[in-house]
């Protein structure tokens, strides 16, 4: 388990890395960032298989089925809308 | 296998974050979703692995009807209806949170009482963000159209947030919370979600469908602290403070604060409605005349809307541009930020009938080259080149960044029709010496240009 002050400095270090990722974006990539960034957060989903894993009356099985089914939307959308939309970028100097 | 297992949630982590570092920039954007890809791949197939687990078929299930559905929703929507697709996957991210907060709460097994406080914030910002998404694809989708106000609107949406929170309180000191109580919070926090998000206009969606994904993510964050997941900690906070910053950057550009989104339905403080329109009057030009003042010019600046996109005419735009371009005319694209439907959802469109991103501009860049520019041709835009905002401090658009397209030498506007713009302002420029008005739907338009330019 991550207790503590470990987790509020895991918390203030990943904060700061996401801000710096993201400070110099250019305009043109704001959608597919946080289209991108969206996909990351799909990352719920290995959450939501946990729990999901042990629950053990009837209606925890129907959340935890409700938030896997959920997650993999958010995981598997998050990746198609993204690609598919980085996919067009090109240079005119690139290969077409 | 616990090793194994948290080796990989590390991988992820770190790929995470490459990919998100990657995709900041054009030149390496595509590969920077294909390493997040993996390392969502990789964090996945080695959950199933975590140990004490159950459930394993109906979890399979759930996973690929979820993740099914999205696939295929994913592969078939247009570009131009990207913004609200982001909405609502972003959503069922919010919703996986607070699930994940349920069964958690619903099992009353917190290792920690900070766990617990933890896991009903989590799923109080993951349900706003959950209901607030649906509500904000709803209305870009066209499903709802008005934005709904009614008196005393703030109070209620108050109530019903203090509420939630009165509930999340006792839950968070529940040695095992019953049932009721957590059914009562959950209504409570979807509830404000939708109420958060009714009164919001839809040119503010955008700013409103990137809060919620901050929040989301931040919702992850947490839960990532309950269950003790480190990728999910990493990666939810990195979104969270990602978001929160692309949010601010997106109501930067359309020069407005984000409490100002949230707490004001745009227009609704608009002073003297009579106020005295532009003077002059609209001249008309037809597409022949158009066709052959740009065909001569030496450089013409496009400034593409978002009816351009709606029109599907950004193709015949490029292709009329690019027999500019073989006639010798300097041809660049300028994008202001919030042309689209959110900011960068220009550049999608266009980059999807193929114009190479180095020929696209946006604001401060190209802003100083109108005045050297024969022609501007303004097609599907409006708010956004009205220099009202740089002149009229009693427009409610006064301020707004625009591209000066009445600098240029002479400016081509093609409409649909004598309507305002969005935010329902007349436009000045329509009414300016050197602007031409030139009618009808883009596509057509774009398509008598093209064919006008080729007789030449």
């Amino acid at each position: 388990m991550i207790e503590g002050f470990t987790a509020l400095y895991i918390f203030m270090l990943a904060g700061f890395t996401g801000y710096e990722v993201i400070a110099r974006v250019p305009v043109i990539l704001h959608t597919p960032l946080m289209s991108g960034s969206n996909f990351v957060h799909g990352i719920v989903l290995v959450g939501a298989m946990v729990a999901m894993g042990h629950a053990d009356t009837g209606v925890e099985k129907l959340v935890g089925f409700l938030g896997v089914m959920l997650a993999a939307g958010n995981a598997v959308g998050g990746y198609v809308v993204t690609e598919r939309m980085l996919e067009m970028f090109k240079s005119s100097k690139g290969s077409k | 296998m616990n090793l194994l297992i948290q080796l990989s949630y590390f991988a992820a982590a770190v790929l995470f974050i490459l990919g998100l570092k990657r995709m900041s920039s054009p030149v390496t954007a595509r590969g920077g979703i294909v390493w997040a890809g993996a390392g969502m791949v990789v964090a996945t197939l080695i959950t199933f692995f975590w140990p004490g687990m159950q459930n394993y078929v109906w979890m399979t299930l759930a996973l690929f009807i979820g993740g099914g559905l999205a696939w295929y929703t994913g592969r078939k929507v247009a570009m131009t209806d990207m913004p609200q697709m982001i909405a609502i996957y972003n959503g069922m991210g919010g919703g996986a949170a607070a699930a994940i907060a349920a069964v958690e709460l619903l099992r009353g097994e917190f290792h920690a009482a900070s766990f617990q406080v933890l896991a009903v914030i989590g799923a109080l910002i993951g349900s706003i963000a959950f209901s607030g998404s649906m509500v904000a694809f709803a209305k870009l989708q066209g499903i709802m159209k008005r934005s709904l106000v009614f008196p005393n609107q703030q109070l209620l949406n108050l109530l019903v947030f203090g509420g939630a929170l009165v509930f999340g309180a006792m839950l968070m000191g529940a040695e095992h919370p019953s049932g009721l109580t957590i059914l009562i919070f959950f209504v409570l926090a979807l509830l404000f979600g939708v109420m958060m998000t009714l009164p919001i206009g839809g040119a503010d969606m955008p700013v409103v469908i990137s809060l919620y994904n901050a929040l989301t993510g931040l919702a992850v964050g947490f839960e990532g602290f309950v269950l003790g997941n480190a990728a999910m900690i990493i990666a939810g906070t990195v979104v969270g403070s990602a978001g929160t910053l692309l949010t601010q950057l997106m109501a930067r550009a359309m020069n407005r604060s984000l409490a100002n989104v949230l707490f004001s339905g745009f227009g609704s403080s608009a002073g003297p409605a009579a106020e005295a329109g532009p003077e002059g009057s609209m001249k008309e030009v037809d597409a022949t005349d158009a066709a052959v003042m740009m065909a001569y010019a030496e450089k013409v600046i496009i400034v593409p809307g978002y009816g351009m996109a709606v029109a599907q005419a950004q193709h015949k735009i490029w292709e009329f541009a690019q027999l500019l371009e073989s006639r010798g005319v300097a041809v660049k694209f300028a994008i202001h930020p919030v042309a689209g439907r959110m900011p960068g959802h220009m550049n999608v469109l266009l980059a999807e009938a193929g114009v190479p991103y180095d020929k696209i501009y946006d604001l401060e860049e190209i802003n100083n080259e109108f005045p050297q520019a024969d022609v501007a041709l303004v097609i599907g835009a409006n708010d956004v080149v009205n220099p009202v905002a740089r002149s009229n401090p009693d427009s409610p658009i006064y301020g707004m960044p625009i591209l000066d397209a009445d600098k240029a030498k002479n400016v081509i506007v093609v409409k649909r029709g004598k309507g305002k713009g969005f935010s329902g302002v007349e436009n000045a420029l329509f009414f300016l010496d050197n602007t031409r008005m030139l009618y009808g739907d883009g596509q057509e338009v774009a398509s008598k240009l093209i064919a006008e330019a080729k007789q030449l």
